[in-house]
């Protein structure tokens, strides 16, 4: 077998048949062998959106993206999406045409540095410079990929090594002598976490990503409901508990709640399981959740006492710590401390046009989002805190978004890998004007698929998130943020896809005239735009301003 | 606060990048890094002095391990370990100067390795307190170059018992002569990282 062919086998024998990818020069051979009746391969428009869709489709499955793109150009137009993917711990395989073995170094046609260019945003990266090693390089990326803390792994793959032949008997085991995760918490550490829990009175549960990745959701529920714990949650930990259970009090950090934000202000023990406290989520390090004792549960050992020292720290796979937590944790009754909580506003102030729309999507879509049949995919910016805050999720797959790399255009391809991974899902983007612009290139991938992807754009003719910023902290110096759009109807339409145009500048009732255009757009029997015009002025509140602690919290503006 | 990290780290392409991009990307200051194979071909060394207060040193640690290809990170501390530097100095040495030039070289039990009409080359291998006060003390001559290596530091074996078939006494290093035994040691430090070399690697047990 050659390289390619090898590459391909290794694929289905992972049962991965799913590819996003965009061919050139260095990859030709790789694709020239490609068993199409075996693997799906879309084609996107720009490799970012490679990169963007499998992450979308490993979010919202579970299961590991693969994206492939050539050398050069086509491998340094992945590393946006491989970064987001990184900084949110999705599990994406990212592979990459190079030039042969004998060009490296010099500078040759398309050839860039991809194994130096990616190593800090990779979990881990290869180039592969012998055809022998192949096997075992695919197989331990695909292992290394889906293991412990998930993220990417890129393989670099020179077409000298692609066209050559794999000798028989090539060792195809993973080879990771210095990669043990710990998965099974330390008992002692347990325990210890078990005793401090029993004495609190005033515990709070922060969830994250993590609990996600880890399928600890149910788990996490148990024990919130059997020690009685109020629960936050990061922006990548929501879903994780349902928005309408007793004990949550909504999401944390910049535009969380004033539930969640005092909750951490005033609790004695947090429990943070699969968070890395982001400075989105902690606001002014030094005074986050000062009263508290917190014990970290993570799966990865370097994330303890990173940002915010642990007091028990406990490395470990969520869905085997908080089980064996919820075994020693002793039942509790706590009134007082539920009850200073109801006391403070657990909603957001805002009640503008694009909360408006928000909020009409969520009574159209509730029933399909109960019912775990939504996937919500928002791109970055005020839309995407809007949707963060208004919209009630119930299943921990429901929302995909960009968090710690905050990445605009990420939500229309994130979209498509969602649709492809789940074609019985309704899958609704909610983006910006500025977002919907960097990507809007993958319309034609959408048209081009057939999916059935529905798309809202939240246009308020600028970068709105940039420009709450300047409103409220650069004396209103609105430079660089205003976008004189196109027609988005009409580039809908050119595309091939239906669009309707509301206008909710000044309507008194947004909720109300949203209301019937989401519906008819959910309707659609295939992808179809809703286009809304919204003011430029309205915010996003809550809002704790960047590096101010929690307790400093905007409500009003 | 300065500490040594001992990373035995898989022989792979990159790894020693993947480590230098570390300590650049995350901010922590790296004093020195030194690096070789080992015994095992398939396995490097690397020596990495950092410094910086208790969470960032805990931290380098974690963020060490967590890189694929690192095996193991172990931290060597004061007595408890035998660190090495090997240095060249070029010193300014007019005829007239020689002599007192090599009464110094030997009382640091250095070595001269090469000499020119105007100048010595002097090989100094011992901790870094040594090295840096011989260089400290050539510069009344003139010191024109220097060429250090990084430290090098290997945990002390284990004092209660030896394995490997030797017999207490028996060229043991045994408790409270440790230090001893490793400073007449001294010059051949490099030495006790060669494969030939078969007492280092038996008394480690």
């Amino acid at each position: 077998m050659t390289g390619a062919q090898e590459l391909w086998e290794t694929l289905l024998g992972h049962g991965l048949g799913l590819v996003f990818g965009y061919p050139g020069g260095a990859v030709i051979p790789i694709y020239d062998v490609m068993p199409q009746d075996r693997i799906r391969h879309v084609l996107v428009r720009h490799e970012q959106a490679a990169a963007m869709a499998a992450d979308g489709y490993a979010r919202a499955t579970g299961k590991l993206g693969v994206c492939l793109a050539t050398s050069g150009p086509g491998a340094m137009n992945l590393l946006c999406g491989l970064s987001c993917s990184y900084l949110d711990s999705v599990p994406v395989l990212a592979l990459t045409g190079q030039v042969p073995t004998g060009q490296l170094g010099r500078d040759a046609f398309q050839e860039t540095d991809v194994f130096g260019a990616t190593m800090p945003l990779t979990k881990h990266n290869y180039l592969v410079a012998r055809a022998a090693d192949l096997p075992r390089v695919l197989n331990e990326a695909i292992y290394l990929a889906q293991a412990g803390r998930k993220g990417p792994v890129l393989v670099d793959l020179p077409r000298d090594v692609m066209e050559g032949k794999v000798p028989a008997g090539a060792e195809n085991g993973p080879r990771l002598p210095g990669y043990r995760p710990r998965l099974d918490g330390h008992p002692a550490q347990i325990a210890r976490a078990a005793a401090v829990l029993a004495e609190a009175e005033r515990p709070l549960m922060l969830v994250g990503g993590g609990v996600r990745w880890a399928g600890a959701s149910a788990h996490v529920r148990e024990l919130a409901e059997a020690a009685d714990i109020p629960v936050a949650s990061t922006l990548m930990g929501l879903g994780c508990v349902p928005s309408d259970h007793p004990l949550y009090l909504g999401m944390v950090g910049m535009h969380g709640t004033v539930a969640a934000n005092r909750a951490l202000g005033r609790c004695d023990v947090l429990l943070a399981l699969g968070v890395r406290f982001s400075d989105r989520v902690t606001g002014k390090r030094e005074e986050f959740a000062s009263q508290a004792r917190l014990i970290h549960v993570d799966v990865d050992p370097a994330e303890l006492g990173k940002n915010v020292p642990a007091h028990v720290p406990i490395v470990g796979d969520l869905a085997r710590v908080v089980p064996a937590l919820k075994t020693k944790v002793p039942a509790a009754r706590r009134e007082d401390w539920r009850e200073e909580l109801r006391g403070y506003p657990s909603g957001s102030g805002t009640d503008g046009a694009g909360v408006g729309v928000v909020r009409a999507l969520a009574q159209v879509t509730g029933t399909l989002a109960r019912r775990d049949e939504l996937v919500l995919v928002t791109d970055v910016g005020q839309h995407q805190m809007w949707v963060a805050q208004h919209f009630p999720l119930y299943h921990p797959r429901t929302l995909l978004s960009s968090g710690g790399l905050g990445a605009m255009g990420y939500g229309l391809p994130a979209a498509i890998g969602a649709q492809v991974g789940c074609p019985d899902k309704t899958v609704v983007l909610v983006t910006g004007d500025g977002s919907f612009q960097m990507n809007l290139q993958e319309l034609a991938t959408v048209r081009q698929e057939g999916l059935p992807i529905k798309i809202v754009i939240l246009d308020n003719g600028s970068l709105g998130m940039v420009r709450q910023w300047q409103e409220m902290f650069f004396d209103g110096n609105t430079v660089a943020v205003a976008l004189d759009g196109p027609d988005y109807t009409l580039l809908a339409r050119a595309y091939g896809i239906p669009a309707r145009r509301l206008d909710l500048i000044g309507e008194p009732d947004p909720v109300g005239a949203a209301a019937e255009a989401v519906a008819h757009l959910l309707e659609q029997p295939g992808a179809a735009v809703l286009h809304c015009r919204i003011a430029p002025t309205e915010k996003v509140l809550p809002m704790v301003p960047a590096g101010e602690p929690l307790a400093r919290i905007i409500v009003s503006w | 606060m300065k500490r040594t990290f001992s990373v035995l780290v898989e022989n792979q392409p990159g790894v020693l990048a993947r480590v230098a991009g570390l300590f650049g990307r995350r901010g922590f200051n790296i004093q020195s890094l030194a690096v070789g194979v080992t015994q095992d071909p398939g396995l490097s060394r690397m020596t990495i002095v950092v410094d910086g207060d208790e969470s960032v040193l805990e931290q380098v640690k974690k963020q060490l391990n967590k890189l694929i290809n690192v095996i193991k990170v172990s931290e060597l501390a004061g007595p408890q370990s035998i660190d090495r530097e090997l240095a060249l100095v070029r010193v300014h040495a007019p005829p007239a100067q020689r002599a007192a030039i090599m009464q110094v070289v030997d009382i640091f039990r250095a070595k001269i390795v090469d000499v020119a009409r105007r100048s010595l080359v002097v090989e100094i291998t011992g901790d870094e307190e040594k090295t840096s006060a011989m260089i400290d003390i050539l510069g009344e001559f003139g010191v024109m170059e220097v060429v250090r290596t990084g430290k090098i530091a290997m945990a002390r074996g284990n004092k209660e018992s030896v394995k490997g078939g030797i017999r207490s006494g028996e060229g043991a290093v045994r408790s409270g002569r440790g230090h001893e035994m490793a400073l007449r040691l001294a010059g051949s430090c490099i030495g006790l990282w060669q494969p030939g070399e078969r007492a280092s690697a038996e008394l480690e047990g």
